[in-house]
């Protein structure tokens, strides 16, 4: 009987119990929960809220009572300021949380959405050729020669009136190319590989042969593509934030805290460090988390492998 | 021997050390070369025979811990440095290697690479090294040496590159040769000239030579003396036709039964050797072959037997020595049925047939203005018909378009010229779900079990894949997935292993399982056991004569190894050039060859026995395969024949200009004017 139970096994249920194998990846794995936990509930955690505009915004005794004169308390748990006041008194425990909410879906969601059309076109271009591949490298190409943050620059005016997740879309936009040439390359050389060829003897369909063969195939190279995306994604983010052009105050994302704090990181560090920090655990958790996916996708690798 | 051993190998153990821990490669080995011998040293991949003749030459990668002696002129080898080593290598050990092209330098001219390897050991002038250099490549039987001399590897074809390298060998008259594998890399044409020029090799220096090798037949025929290796050990040594004659280890009784032979005359079942070499790491204390033996007792999985005299000169590392020739007269071991052949009268319906066809592939000049410079004819005018429930083969040397005819058929389109009918429809007139039904029926094994396989997968889904694309209910594709690992003898708990924790034996009974999924008419076999090892190459073989048996599919198989389609094929067809010269039965194509081509060709084929091996004779064929670019007018073997030579004049000048087309000749389609036994 448990023979048969591990006959039956399918490929995510073995990819699943290879991946809790790998102790990091389990680690990454608690930790990017832990971070998720904390931007979801965070903001209830905390008397005050992220938004200056609200009557819970703004401690008016933090800032009077300040031994510099201004906001600017330091964290404690007293006065629920779990990690201290800004210079105007806002909770910067609250603005941190709601920043990593803001940054952890742009993150994700950009990291998902470039690598995913990077595998699909670049898999599509390598694997049909011909007319399909040229059509798909002449865009590929032509959003190269784009300069993407000028555009976004100029688009944002748009963006910022219809929300945050154009902003998402606009970034997995300019931000999939290369992996794409990338993955083009790879799956020209797979294609003229026997598995790929009795595959398509067997009359699988194309669409399948790409999803089927050829993107796991090229798994680890899409996983790492996909976790470095997370922190490219972010730290753009960051760079549009700071410039003016991403996320715009009173809305916050753990890069324009960054770039508010900086000013001040030597004489309060709680301005920044706590979302420096977690901008930092949040992308090793990332990862860790995409490295121990990669091994469990790779037969070839030995941490996964005493299945 | 009685003369005095010119170099002795004494307790040597060389280990490496990997990630799961130390790799034994070679354990306690002690063995003799003696003057002028060949010995052969077989062994499956990983035996540890690559690594001890590597030894010898002192080319071990520094990660080796090595221990005992390599004695040669009284002098240990192995506490020498790189640098008192390189006084020997090439003087008095030189080595030849599996691959020529890496082994050449490709920016110096072959003249200059052996005038370099005189010029180190004797004190002699460029110039005169250039011309030793010319002569040397005369020796070996190079047309035009002084004017080759000044050519690059790359202007070499394989076994140009192989005579080459021997050349190189015998520069600086070595006492020891050292030949790696020497001709696995070449066709069979190819491999008797080199074989034969390593023999004359051998004479004109009076060096010992080494061979090392997985082929049982090469051996036979050129060594005087064998050493088997398993797991790092020598397991049996001793004169060559003692060993064949009466062989004192179950592992070499298997080896030596589980080849098919080309001169057999009934067709036996293959004695297959169960399981698959043990990894060197960990080893048991033990027999290594005793998982594997089918004279193991208790005792053989805790004593190691140590390689002692059995009779004369032949030594043998088994317990039971002694009883082993008891057991195989009384078929204890390995016993061996008759295959009963397939009722050859009852002529089944044709379900496969090729007519006219042709491919050819343009081939490009220039990096910049791509222009066509000409096409090269990978298969030229073929036809051929396969019935239901027989095989054919298609044999011929590498280049010759057997692949390129396979994958035509598969790709199931209308061809450049010709026409492919399967079950009475023409590819060129179906439509595309009528094409989806016939890749059903029509399945393919490819060579290479390593590539064929996608390494994402896990076996049960790999095998049931086609099952998924036919929409088979999710409970019956179970059913059928454990059903068909046990058909290829595969435990169905391991369904949810990847590719890579299995042998190559094992990968190729996956690919054949995944195959005969959907219970397929035709089987296209696309040199289905090359590339795996000698012993699992019986199980496959065996297993493929089985599911024919059983399932009756049709086979379409492709094959350079001869004594494969010898044991598995009812007809054969003989590619040359892209055009078949001869097709037929097996037994009349194979016992009375019509054609010059084939008739070379078996007669290239080793026998892996050494009496019939060295008193038959052979024809050596001149030169290689011509570039299918440019193939000669006419006959396209002309050029290379060897009953050409002795016709007239006239005649001659007819191969050269008329090509010759299939006719009847006994039974046999013959493409030549003057077919042997007329």
């Amino acid at each position: 009987m448990s023979k048969k139970n591990e006959a039956s096994l399918s490929r995510r249920q073995l990819l699943r119990r290879r991946f809790f194998r790998n102790k990091s990846a389990v680690f990454g794995l608690v930790c990017l929960m832990i971070v998720v936990f904390l931007a979801v509930f965070g903001p209830s955690l905390s008397p005050w809220s992220w938004n200056l505009s609200d009557e819970n915004g703004l401690d008016f005794n933090a800032f009077t009572e300040s031994p510099y004169g201004g906001g600017l308390t330091a964290p404690s748990f007293d006065d629920g300021h779990y990690f201290g006041t800004s210079q105007v008194g806002a909770d910067v425990f609250a603005q941190t949380m709601r920043g990593l909410q803001k940054s952890l879906l742009i993150g994700l969601l950009v990291a998902v959405f470039s690598t995913s059309i990077a595998a699909i076109v670049g898999a599509s271009a390598g694997y049909l050729m011909g007319k399909t591949d040229r059509a798909l490298m002449w865009l590929v190409d032509l959003l190269l020669v784009l300069p993407s943050f000028l555009l976004l620059a100029i688009l944002s005016k748009w963006y910022q009136s219809s929300g945050w997740l154009l902003l998402v879309v606009l970034l997995a936009i300019f931000n999939w190319m290369i992996t794409a040439r990338i993955v083009r390359s790879v799956s020209m050389s797979l294609r003229e590989r026997d598995f790929i060829r009795a595959a398509r003897y067997m009359g699988v369909p194309t669409r399948k042969i790409i999803t089927k063969h050829l993107i796991p195939n090229m798994a680890s190279l899409l996983i790492i593509d996909g976790t470095l995306n997370v922190g490219g994604a972010i730290l753009s983010e960051t760079g549009l934030s700071y410039l003016g052009f991403g996320v715009r105050a009173p809305d916050v994302s753990l890069g324009s805290l960054i770039a508010e704090g900086t000013a001040s990181a030597i004489t309060f560090p709680w301005l920044f460090m706590f979302s420096g920090g977690l901008l930092i655990i949040t992308v090793l958790a990332v990862s860790l988390i995409g490295d121990g996916l990669r091994d469990a996708f790779d037969p070839g690798s030995r941490s996964g492998k005493k299945s | 021997m009685t003369s005095q051993a010119i170099l002795q190998i004494k307790n040597l153990s060389i280990s490496f050390p990997s990630e799961s821990g130390m790799v034994q490669a070679v354990r306690n080995v002690s063995l003799d070369i003696y003057p002028g011998e060949v010995l052969g040293l077989v062994g499956e991949s990983g035996s540890g025979k690559s690594v001890l003749s590597l030894s010898t030459i002192g080319l071990l990668p520094n990660s080796a811990t090595v221990t005992g002696e390599v004695i040669l002129n009284g002098r240990n080898l192995l506490e020498l440095n790189d640098q008192e080593m390189s006084k020997h290598r090439g003087k008095d050990i030189s080595m030849i290697f599996q691959d020529p092209l890496s082994a050449l330098n490709p920016v110096q001219t072959i003249g200059h690479q052996i005038a370099e390897a005189l010029l180190i050991h004797q004190d002699i002038s460029y110039e005169q090294a250039f011309q030793r250099a010319g002569e040397l490549l005369d020796e070996m039987r190079i047309p035009k040496p002084f004017e080759r001399a000044k050519s690059y590897p790359h202007e070499f074809s394989g076994g140009m590159r192989q005579r080459v390298m021997i050349a190189l060998a015998i520069a600086n008259a070595p006492k020891i040769i050292l030949a790696d594998e020497p001709s696995t890399a070449l066709d069979v044409t190819v491999q008797a000239q080199v074989l034969q020029l390593l023999k004359r090799a051998s004479e004109l220096t009076g060096a010992a030579v080494v061979l090392v090798t997985h082929d049982m037949g090469v051996v036979a025929g050129l060594a005087d003396r064998i050493a088997i290796m398993y797991s790092g050990r020598i397991v049996e040594e001793g004169p060559i036709e003692q060993v064949f004659a009466k062989p004192g280890m179950p592992y070499t009784v298997g080896l030596i039964r589980s080849i098919p032979r080309i001169d057999a005359k009934q067709k036996r079942k293959l004695v297959s050797i169960a399981g698959s070499p043990p990894l060197p790491v960990d080893l048991p204390p033990g027999c290594a072959f005793a998982p594997r033996c089918p004279a193991r007792q208790d005792i053989c999985e805790t004593k190691l037997p140590e390689l002692e005299s059995l009779s004369g000169e032949q030594r043998v590392a088994c317990l039971r020595k002694d009883e082993i020739q008891n057991l195989i007269a009384t078929g204890d071991l390995y016993s061996t049925e008759e295959t009963s052949t397939i009722d050859q009268s009852k002529s089944g319906e044709t379900i496969l047939s090729v007519e006219n066809l042709s491919k050819s592939f343009p081939v490009f000049k220039g990096a910049v203005l791509r222009r066509r410079i000409g096409s090269v004819h990978a298969v030229d005018d073929i036809s051929f018909s396969l019935s239901e429930g027989r095989c054919l083969a298609i044999v011929g040397e590498s280049g010759c378009g057997k692949t390129t005819t396979l994958l035509e058929i598969m790709n199931l389109v209308a061809p450049e010229k010709g026409r492919i009918v399967v079950f009475g429809k023409d590819v060129s007139e179906i439509s595309k779900s009528e094409r989806l039904a016939l890749r059903k029926d029509l399945q393919i094994v490819f060579q290479d079990p390593f590539a064929s396989l996608d390494p994402r997968m896990p076996i049960g889904e790999i095998i049931i894949e086609q099952l998924q694309v036919f929409k088979v209910p999710k409970v019956e594709q179970m059913a059928r997935m454990q059903e068909l690992l046990e058909i290829v003898g595969l435990d169905p708990a391991h369904a949810n292993r990847f590719p890579a924790e299995f042998s190559g034996g094992q990968r190729q009974r996956i690919a054949i399982a995944r195959a005969l999924a959907l219970n397929p008419k035709i089987l296209i076999l696309d040199e289905p056991v090359s590339a795996l090892d000698v012993s699992v190459r019986a199980g496959v073989l065996n297993l493929l004569a089985d599911l024919q048996k059983k399932l009756r599919i049709s086979y379409l198989l492709v094959s350079h190894d001869l004594s494969v389609v010898q044991h598995v094929a009812d007809f054969v067809a003989v590619m040359y050039l892209g055009s078949v010269v001869e097709s037929g039965p097996v037994d009349t194509v194979f016992n009375h060859p019509r054609h010059p081509y084939t008739q070379a060709l078996l007669s290239a084929v080793p026998i892996p026995d050494p009496v019939a091996e060295k008193t038959r004779e052979r024809i050596i064929l001149e030169g290689e395969l011509p570039s299918p670019m440019n193939p000669p007018s006419g006959c396209r073997f002309h050029n290379r024949c060897h009953v050409r030579q002795t016709l007239a004049p006239k005649d001659q000048e007819h191969c050269a200009t008329t090509r010759p087309v299939l006719l009847a000749q006994a039974g046999n389609l013959v493409a030549c004017h003057h077919p042997i036994g007329q």
